[in-house]
C-alpha cells in the first residue's frame, strides 16, 4: 500500500500520465466529434497510425515539427473523407467501413515507410518536440514538475478539450453537428446539408485522431515502429462511450486510463518478482472494462448514431431500435 | 396574385404516379385543406413544395416568384414552414436549440441566445403558444412537440404553414387547441395548408378543400358548400358506408375481471380495483383520454404485465399467473395499439409474421422444432386472399405494406383462429375510410360468431357507433359499463 502511495506522490508518475494521456485525448475527442454527428469511426486505429507515420516522416525528410503536425492532420482528414464517402454518401455499414479503413490505413503506412526507407534496420530517430517549461508554475513541487514541463502537443491536447466543448455546445456549427447525430431529418428540414455537416465532422475528427498518432512519434518515441499505436484507437472508442459523448468526461476517462497505465509500469518494477508482468499489462484494460460496465449503462447515445441519411427518400422516418 | 401556386406538378416513383399534373393556389389568410386517402399523394406534394423532393414536371410560384426546386433552404427563405407528420426534432436537445438550428450562420462564433430567447418569448406570447425554451424535447408531450414545430416555422417568419396530418397523434382536446392556434395565425394573414383524411376536422377548420385521389385533384370546393358524404365520395371514388351495429342478445360471460390491480415494474399502481365482464356477442368500449390506464389494461389483457392481483378469468378459468403464450393458447386475440412496434416485425416476411403466434402448432411446425415453411406459406396465401391483403405475396417484407394492409395482416393473424375474446386497442387509428370500414366489419363478424370484444379508443364517435356498452377509464379506475344511450351525457361531461 505504501508503495502505491509512493508512486502517486512521485512527479515522474504524473509526468508519465500526462504523456500517455495526450494521444488518448486527441483520439477520444476526434472519435467523439464523429459520433456526435452520427458516424462511428472505427478507422481510428489506422488513422492514428497514418498520423504517427506522416508526422514523423515529414520531420525525417527535413520538415519542421509543426509542419509535421499539420501534415499528419491533413492526412487524417483525407482518410476521414474516405470514411465519410463510404458511410455518409453511400450509406454503407459504418462498422465494416471503419475496420476496412483501419486495415488499409495501417498497411499503407507500413508500406510507405518501407518504400521510403527500404534499408533501415533500426528505426531512425528524429529530434522530437522539446518540453516547454512554463516559468514560475513549473517550480511548484510535484504539480509544477508534472503539469508545467510538458511537450507543446500535450498542452495542445489539454486546450483542445474546452475548445471542442465550446464548438460543439456554443456555436451554430456545433449545434448542427449534434443535431445531425440526433435527428438528421431535422437538420435537413432547417435547410442545412446533412451530408456536408457529417462529412465535415468526420474529417475534423479524423484530423484530431491523426494528431494523436503524431504525438506518439514526434513527442514520445521519436521514431516510427510497426504496431506502435497498439490498440490506443480502440481505447478511445471505449472512452467515448465511457464519457457519454461529453468532452470533459472524455478527458477525465482518458486521465484515469493513462494513470492506471503509468501505475502498472511502476508496479511491475516493485512487485515484478512475485507476479508475472503480463498481469500488470492487463490491469488498465480490465479496469476500463469495469468502468465501462458502470458508466455505459447510463450513457446517452446520439439517437441517429449508425443511421445513414439519404436525401429525398420516401418516408423520412428513422427506426430507433436501441434498448 | 396568389400567395402560392402549383402549376402542373407531376412526380413519379418508379411506375407509381404520386402526383399527376396538379395545379392549385393558396390565398393569404386562408386555410386550404388537402384531403385524400393514405397514398393519394398529399405528402408527396408537400415534400415537393418544401424541397425534400424535386418534381418531374411543373413549377411552384410563391408571391409570383418561381421557387427553386429541390431546395429546403430556398423554401424556408420563401417563407414556407412545414410541420412534418413525424416531427423533425431531436429528443436530447432543448426547445431553444431545436428552434435556432439553421437560423444563424454556421460559421458564427457563438449563438445569439438572449436575442433568440426574447424573440421566442414574444412569439409565444402573441400566438399564445407558451413553451419552456430550456426543456428537453424528450420530456414534452406530443401536443407540446407539435407546438415547438409550429414555433420553429414561425421563428423563421413563415407565411405559408404546411401541417401534414397534424391531428393524427393528438387527443381531441389538443386538436381543439391546435385549431384555436391556427385561427389566430390566419387572422394575422398566414396561409395554412392542412393535410388530413379526417372529414369532420377538415370541415371544421378549412376555408377551401381540395380533394386528391390517386395523385390527381378530383375536386376543389368551398368548405361552406361541402358536405361530409360528398367529400367522402370524392375522396374514395365511391360511396363507402360504415357497417351498422346489429342488435344481438349477449351470451355467456367470456372474460371477467374482479378487483383487478396492476402495478408497474417499479411497483407504482397502474390499475385500481377494475371490475369488468364481457359477454359473448358483445363489444364493450373503453373510453377516456390517453394515459389514464388504457395501455396498462391492454398490457394485462395481453399477458404482458404480470404484476397483478385480483381476479382475471376467461370462461371461469383464472389467468392471473399466465403469460402471453397461454393467453393466446386459451383463445385471446390481441390487436395491439402500435401495429409497427408490437404487432409486426417489419424486416420479416409476411409468412413469418403470420405464424408468429403459434410457431409450434402442428400445422406450421415439424415435431414442434422445425418451421414447416411450405405449410406456413400456404397459410399466409390463404389469409392474404381471405383478408384481401394488397401485397406481392407471402414472401414479401412486411414493412413494405401500407398501414391499412399491416392492420389487415394483424386481423388475419388474430381473427383466423377464431378467438373467444378479442382485445382491440385503437384498431382504426391512422387508417383511411376504406380500411376503417373493413376493420369494423371484421369486428362485427367476430361478434356475430360469438366472440367477446373489448375495444379501446379515444374516438368517441367510433365507440358510440360500435359498442354495446361503454365504460370510462380515469386515472386507473374503470366506471361501470353501460349502453351508449345512457353514457352519452356522462362521457361528454367526464371527458
Amino acid at each position: 500500500m505504501s508503495e502505491l502511495i509512493d508512486i502517486v506522490l512521485n512527479a515522474g508518475f504524473w509526468a508519465a500520465t500526462l504523456r500517455i494521456v495526450s494521444p488518448l485525448i486527441f483520439g477520444t475527442l476526434g472519435e467523439l466529434i464523429c459520433e456526435r454527428a452520427g458516424v462511428l469511426n472505427l478507422g481510428i486505429e489506422g488513422i492514428m497510425t497514418v498520423g504517427a507515420m506522416a508526422g514523423w516522416m515529414w520531420v525525417y525528410q527535413g520538415g519542421d515539427l509543426w509542419g509535421g503536425v499539420i501534415f499528419a492532420a491533413g492526412m487524417g482528414a483525407l482518410f476521414g473523407l474516405l470514411h465519410a464517402g463510404f458511410t455518409v454518401y453511400l450509406g454503407l455499414s459504418q462498422h465494416v467501413t471503419g475496420i476496412g479503413i483501419t486495415l488499409f490505413a495501417s498497411s499503407l503506412s507500413y508500406f510507405v515507410y518501407r518504400m521510403l526507407l527500404p534499408a533501415a534496420t533500426t528505426p531512425p530517430k528524429i529530434i522530437p518536440f522539446e518540453n516547454i517549461e512554463i516559468p514560475f508554475l513549473s517550480d511548484i513541487p510535484l504539480i509544477g514538475e508534472a503539469l508545467f514541463n510538458q511537450s507543446p502537443l500535450t498542452y495542445l491536447a489539454l486546450l483542445s478539450v474546452p475548445a471542442v466543448w465550446y464548438v460543439l455546445h456554443r456555436t451554430p456549427l456545433g449545434l448542427a453537428v449534434r443535431m445531425a447525430g440526433e435527428n438528421p431529418v431535422a437538420v435537413e428540414a432547417q435547410g442545412i446539408d446533412v451530408l456536408a455537416v457529417r462529412t465535415g465532422a468526420v474529417m475534423a475528427g479524423s484530423a484530431l485522431m491523426a494528431v494523436g498518432g503524431a504525438f506518439i512519434t514526434m513527442s514520445w518515441f521519436d521514431a516510427f515502429y510497426f504496431g506502435m499505436v497498439n490498440g490506443r484507437g480502440w481505447i478511445c472508442v471505449a472512452l467515448v462511450i465511457f464519457a457519454s459523448w461529453k468532452p470533459g468526461k472524455a478527458m477525465l476517462g482518458a486521465i484515469l486510463f493513462a494513470g492506471l497505465e503509468a501505475m502498472q509500469v511502476r508496479a511491475q518494477q516493485t512487485a515484478g518478482a512475485f507476479i508475472p508482468y503480463q498481469f500488470f499489462l492487463m490491469l488498465p484494460y480490465l479496469m476500463s472494462i469495469l468502468a465501462m460496465i458502470v458508466m455505459a449503462r447510463r450513457a446517452q447515445y446520439p439517437q441517429a448514431l449508425l443511421v445513414p441519411f439519404r436525401r429525398g427518400e420516401r418516408v423520412l422516418t428513422l427506426k430507433r431500435s436501441r434498448g | 396574385m396568389s400567395r402560392l401556386s402549383f402549376k402542373g406538378i407531376s412526380k413519379r416513383f418508379g411506375s407509381l404516379i404520386a402526383n399527376d399534373s396538379i395545379s392549385l393556389s393558396l390565398e393569404a389568410g386562408e386555410v386550404m385543406a388537402l384531403l385524400g386517402e393514405n397514398g393519394a399523394g398529399k405528402t408527396t406534394l408537400m415534400n415537393i413544395l418544401f424541397g425534400h423532393y424535386e418534381a418531374d414536371e411543373g413549377s411552384i410560384e410563391v408571391e409570383g416568384k418561381l421557387l427553386p426546386p429541390g431546395s429546403t433552404e430556398a423554401a424556408i427563405q420563401a417563407g414556407i414552414g412545414m410541420v412534418h407528420q413525424h416531427f423533425t426534432l431531436a429528443d436530447n436537445l432543448t426547445v431553444l436549440e431545436n428552434i435556432i438550428l439553421g437560423t444563424e450562420s454556421l460559421w458564427s462564433w457563438r449563438h445569439e441566445r438572449s436575442a433568440a430567447r426574447s424573440k421566442l418569448a414574444e412569439m409565444a406570447d402573441s400566438y399564445s403558444l407558451a413553451i419552456d425554451p430550456d426543456a428537453l424535447i424528450g420530456s414534452l408531450s406530443v401536443g407540446e412537440r407539435q407546438r415547438v414545430e409550429i414555433l420553429k416555422a414561425l421563428y423563421r417568419d413563415a407565411r405559408i404553414l404546411i401541417l401534414d396530418e397534424p391531428t393524427a397523434v393528438l387527443t381531441p382536446q389538443e386538436t381543439e387547441s391546435l385549431f384555436v392556434t391556427l385561427r389566430s395565425l390566419t387572422d394575422r394573414g398566414l396561409s395554412v395548408i392542412f393535410i388530413s383524411h379526417k372529414l369532420h376536422e377538415i370541415l371544421a377548420i378549412s376555408d377551401r378543400i381540395s380533394v386528391l385521389r390517386r395523385g390527381k385533384i378530383v375536386a376543389s370546393l368551398n368548405a361552406s358548400e361541402a358536405s361530409r358524404s360528398e367529400l367522402a365520395e370524392k375522396m374514395l371514388g365511391a360511396a363507402v358506408t360504415r357497417p351498422q351495429l346489429e342488435a344481438m342478445e349477449p351470451g355467456a360471460a367470456i372474460l371477467s375481471l374482479q378487483g383487478l390491480n396492476a402495478y408497474s415494474s417499479d411497483k407504482l399502481p397502474l390499475l385500481e380495483n377494475v371490475d369488468l365482464t364481457v359477454y359473448a356477442h358483445e363489444i364493450v368500449g373503453i373510453a377516456g383520454v390517453a394515459g389514464n390506464g388504457q395501455a396498462a389494461l391492454a398490457d394485462v389483457l395481453s399477458g404482458l404485465n404480470r404484476n397483478i392481483s385480483g381476479r382475471l378469468e376467461l370462461h371461469g378459468k383464472s389467468l392471473i399467473d399466465a403469460g402471453p403464450a397461454e393467453f393466446v393458447a386459451c383463445g385471446i386475440g390481441r390487436i395491439p395499439e402500435d401495429r409497427h412496434a408490437r404487432g409486426m416485425i417489419g424486416d420479416m416476411a409476411i409468412w413469418e409474421n403470420v405464424i408468429s403466434e403459434d410457431l409450434r402448432s402442428a400445422e406450421v411446425s415439424k415435431w414442434q422444432i422445425f418451421v414447416d415453411k411450405a405449410a406456413a406459406v400456404k397459410r399466409a396465401k390463404r389469409l392474404i386472399e381471405q383478408f384481401d391483403l394488397r401485397c406481392k405475396g407471402p414472401l414479401a417484407q412486411t414493412k413494405l405494406l401500407s398501414g391499412g394492409n399491416i392492420q389487415k395482416l394483424i386481423l388475419a393473424r388474430v381473427l383466423s383462429p377464431k378467438p373467444d375474446f378479442i382485445l382491440a386497442n385503437q384498431p382504426v387509428r391512422g387508417l383511411d375510410e376504406g380500411a376503417i370500414a373493413y376493420v369494423q366489419e371484421q369486428l362485427f363478424a367476430a361478434r356475430k360468431r360469438g366472440a367477446a370484444i373489448l375495444l379501446i379508443s379515444e374516438d368517441l364517435d367510433e365507440l358510440l357507433s360500435l359498442c354495446d356498452r361503454i365504460a370510462v377509464m380515469y386515472q386507473g379506475s374503470l366506471s361501470e359499463a353501460v349502453p351508449p344511450a345512457a353514457r352519452t351525457i356522462v362521457t361528454s361531461s367526464a371527458l
